[in-house]
């Protein structure tokens, strides 16, 4: 059932935002495709801007990976990674995802590429980033441009809701892809 | 410019994020490096790194088509004031979230419109709609240095990242060669939905133990 729902919504959702964005756009009058044109302009800049990341976030994953690390990590750590079910590979997904966004696309992008988009643990690690923000980055910036210094509470609930995001990204990607 | 201001303060904290992940990553090339040599694995190390490199490029080249067509219809969206349409549905909740603030008060409609620019993936936008939101609530804040209830709320919401369409991620799956990359979808708006629901309860909960220094009522 819940397979169902979240397949309906993984279908829709692209096709229908399209559809009103597009009305939106109708409807307030604006030029459809020179505004489309002009952003997605930006898109090649943006490609272009992330492969310094990727190069450093993959560069040392992948060795991690072809030093047998990520093994060990699972050989050491096999009781609880297979209780919860979690692949060895994305537990460092899992604690560079609160610290930075770019490192957390890295890492995804490595495990996509040494796997291919239709394994599991791609998905797994693609629903993982999606699942939350980057918390240290989202306060450091906000905090930072008022002159806050004292968080107070505000770091421990975005790490909690951090590990629900993660967790929940677990649980339903087994429940869907596996 | 606002990001300017923000550089400039520099506060201690982003300095130790960042030097946390110079560690992580010197931390995983180093370890690579020994723990290869000790498996006997450090011809793999060596071509790794190389292939690593390679792959990265490719990734990121495959990318830049989805990428353009997202920002294209994003753009479509900001300026259409899709931003402010959805701001103005979610506002009752934006309220309710927000007990001590006057209804009429800009900071729930800037807060509204940062949530709804988050949810399209518009981060670029939604970032200095967010800081101005934070500029609205130290105005009523009455202790300047000090985090308050309503901020804590709200970038704890922020944090949780609630996002209709994972754009990036999905190109990458797209990059390579899943044959339905949109079926994380729905998974990942489960998934940032109960991070959200998380961020809120911890924050409101949290709200009630967490004293401020003086322990005088706040917004």
């Amino acid at each position: 059932m819940l397979k169902e729902i979240l397949n309906f919504i993984s279908v829709w959702t692209l096709p229908l935002l399209v559809a009103s964005i597009l009305l939106c756009g109708v409807y307030a009058k604006i030029p459809l495709y020179e505004t489309f044109i002009k952003g997605a302009k930006q898109g090649i800049g943006v490609g272009v801007k992330i492969i310094p990341f990727l190069v450093a976030i993959l560069v040392a994953i992948g060795m991690f990976r072809a030093s047998g690390a990520i093994d060990l990590i699972a050989q050491f750590l096999a009781p609880v990674l297979d209780k919860i079910g979690m692949p060895a590979d994305v537990l460092p997904l899992a604690i560079i995802r609160p610290l930075s966004g770019s490192g957390a696309l890295g890492i995804m992008s490595e495990i996509a590429g040494e796997y291919g988009g239709n394994a599991f643990v791609s998905k797994l690690a693609a629903v993982m980033v999606g699942s939350t923000e980057t918390t240290f980055y989202v306060l450091t910036v906000y905090f930072g441009s008022v002159g806050v210094i004292k968080f107070r509470h505000a770091l421990i609930a975005g790490l909690i809701a951090d590990v629900a995001g993660l967790m929940t990204a677990l649980f339903v990607s087994q429940a869907m892809f596996l | 410019m606002l990001y300017e201001k923000y550089l400039k303060l520099n506060i201690i904290f982003l300095r130790k994020v960042k030097k946390m992940i110079n560690y992580i990553w010197l931390f995983f090339i180093i370890s690579s490096i020994i723990i290869g040599g000790f498996n006997g694995k450090i011809a793999e190390v060596g071509t790794s790194m190389i292939s690593s490199a390679r792959l990265s490029v490719d990734i990121a080249i495959s990318l830049v088509g989805i990428i353009a067509f997202w920002l294209g219809m994003m753009k479509i969206a900001q300026e259409a004031g899709l931003i402010d349409k959805i701001a103005k549905s979610i506002k009752p909740v934006t309220k309710r979230l927000f007990p001590n603030i006057p209804e009429d008060h800009p900071a729930i409609g800037t807060m509204a419109m940062n949530f709804s620019a988050n949810a399209l993936g518009l981060s670029n936008a939604a970032t200095p709609i967010g800081i101005k939101a934070m500029k609205e609530l130290q105005k009523i804040n009455p202790i300047k240095d000090t985090a308050s209830n309503a901020m804590c709320t709200f970038l704890a919401i922020n944090t949780a990242g609630f996002q209709l369409v994972p754009a990036t991620v999905i190109g990458i799956l797209a990059a390579t060669g899943s044959n339905n990359p949109t079926e994380i979808i729905g998974p990942t708006m489960i998934s940032t939905s109960i991070a959200l629901i998380t961020a809120i309860i911890a924050v409101k909960l949290l709200e009630k133990v967490s004293k401020l220094p003086q322990g005088d009522e706040e917004c």
